[in-house]
């Protein structure tokens, strides 16, 4: 103390002690109150200048090794919406999982999936968790999809150029029927009938588009999503795992099935075998 | 990107008791889309010995059959067969050749020595430094993998079937942890009265 008082110092220390202490937990703790505030760059303009510092002193691109490779697909029909995704996590050639859960359960009647950083997509889902949630509590009834996805929307474009990477379908059942939407991290909103999201999706797309019709029956609906996904993780090489399905419905989602895709190939292949022998 | 994975596929060698093993995936793909699943990339080279010829496809052809132009080249010359060790020594002077220009393989070769029946393998990287371990070798794009799996699964004088389990689990379960390799998998095993070739069963994503 006598230190404190020889440098003069001790009236600015106390004077300042609480808004310091309060200021300090706004700085240090900057999402811990507002899910939405995530420190930035410690330099100007970080949208434009962020890129500049992604490379090393050689000007290499220092690699952050974001999960990239995925396949996502989506899609409405009479009944429902259904989703179905692969759950392989890959980061170059090495495959880090086979066993990742992309799809998240918003709420009951609410489902998104993850393509892109999984960070990203994982934190950014929770935080829409939450809105859609108070969103609930203030109005005393569910928010709509259209409105949950542009919340969604609204946030990845407040850090557009940051570097998050996100391609999300958000699905779901409101007061309009069913509903999807395609959000990405460049601001991109799209409604629509038929999504397929990720490197996988060129090939999943070639299934669906071949299967797809408004009118058809659950089992049919839930048979084409698993088989589009099936396809994508035999072609793709950052596809694979396990295959989850999901459906949604007045009642809220529910979950169809998750298989290996392993066990999908060979029951394909006998029947293909099967096909063979009958001809 | 890396040249050495454009096309994928890894290949394991294995010495075991005067017998020995070398075993491949058969996935061909560009980057990360996958064309074929019967990509041939070991090749019989005599009554005992086979090379194996991971990384650029293209070079995995070519490379097969500048080999099998200098070994006809030899054998008539010599009149004899050749023999594993010479046949290493020939593939590092020929990818020496084009120390500035290389082909993009990484080859190894396995085989039981002719005289003594001593089981022998090899490799080398793509300019041709040969590497002669008496346990086993890896190559292509999941080799980290495979030299984990190797350490652990890998014991001296294996028999003829329990090294065939074991480069068979060593390579499926390598190849099920890397993205540009997998899709099927053949192994050779190599003993004195015969070769046995089986192909695996695989996960194909």
């Amino acid at each position: 103390m006598a230190l404190l008082e020889m440098c003069g110092i001790q009236d600015v220390l106390k004077n300042k002690t609480e808004d310091n202490f309060l200021s300090d937990m706004k700085y240090l703790t900057a999402n811990f109150d507002n899910q939405m505030h995530l420190s930035l760059p410690p330099f100007a303009n970080p949208a434009e200048d962020l890129g500049l510092f992604n490379k090393d002193e050689f000007g290499r691109p220092i690699n952050f090794h974001f999960e990239h490779g995925t396949t996502c697909l989506g899609f409405k029909y009479n009944n429902g919406v259904v989703l179905a995704v692969d759950s392989r996590a890959t980061g170059g050639n090495y495959i880090g999982s086979g066993s990742m859960k992309k799809i998240v359960e918003i709420n009951d009647y609410l489902l998104g999936t993850l393509a892109g950083g999984a960070a990203d997509c994982v934190y950014w889902d929770r935080v829409l968790a939450k809105q859609c949630r108070l969103y609930e509590l203030r109005n005393g009834e569910r928010i709509s999809v259209a409105a949950a996805s542009k919340l969604m929307c609204n946030m990845a474009y407040n850090y557009k150029g940051t570097g998050l990477s996100m391609g999300m379908m958000i699905a779901g059942w409101d007061k309009r029927g069913p509903q999807l939407y395609y959000v990405d991290s460049d601001g991109q909103r799209i409604k629509g009938n038929v999504f397929s999201v990720g490197s996988g999706s060129v090939f999943a797309f070639g299934v669906l588009d071949t299967g797809y019709h408004w009118n058809l029956t659950d089992e049919e609906a839930h048979q084409l999503a698993r088989k589009s996904i099936y396809h994508a993780t035999y072609r793709d090489f950052a596809s694979g795992g396990l295959i989850r399905v999901y459906r949604i419905t007045q009642d809220g989602w529910v979950h169809l099935s998750t298989e290996d895709c392993k066990d999908i190939h060979y029951e394909f292949e006998e029947k293909k075998q099967q096909a063979r022998m009958a001809s | 990107m890396s040249i050495m994975t454009y096309n994928g596929g890894s290949i394991v060698a294995m010495t075991g008791k005067n017998c020995v093993a070398i075993a491949c995936d058969k996935r061909f793909g560009i980057q990360g889309t996958a064309l074929a699943d019967n990509f041939q990339k070991i090749f019989q080279v005599g009554s005992h010995m086979y090379v194996g010829l991971p990384g650029l496809a293209t070079d995995t052809q070519t490379v097969y059959q500048k080999i099998r132009f200098r070994q006809n080249l030899y054998e008539l010359k010599e009149n004899r067969k050749m023999s594993p060790k010479v046949l290493l020594a020939m593939i590092s002077n020929m990818l020496y050749e084009r120390r500035f220009g290389p082909y993009f393989v990484e080859p190894m070769v396995v085989g039981l020595d002719p005289e003594t029946a001593e089981p022998i393998i090899g490799n080398m990287d793509l300019i041709g430094c040969v590497n002669q371990p008496s346990d086993f070798v890896v190559g292509g794009p999941c080799s980290d993998q495979l030299y984990g799996m190797c350490e652990t699964l890998w014991e001296p004088n294996l028999e003829p079937d329990d090294l065939f389990e074991t480069i068979a689990q060593a390579l499926v379960n390598a190849c099920e942890r890397n993205a540009v390799s997998g899709w099927g998998a053949v192994v050779y095993i190599i003993e004195q009265d015969k070769v046995t070739v089986r192909h695996v069963k695989t996960r194909m994503d």
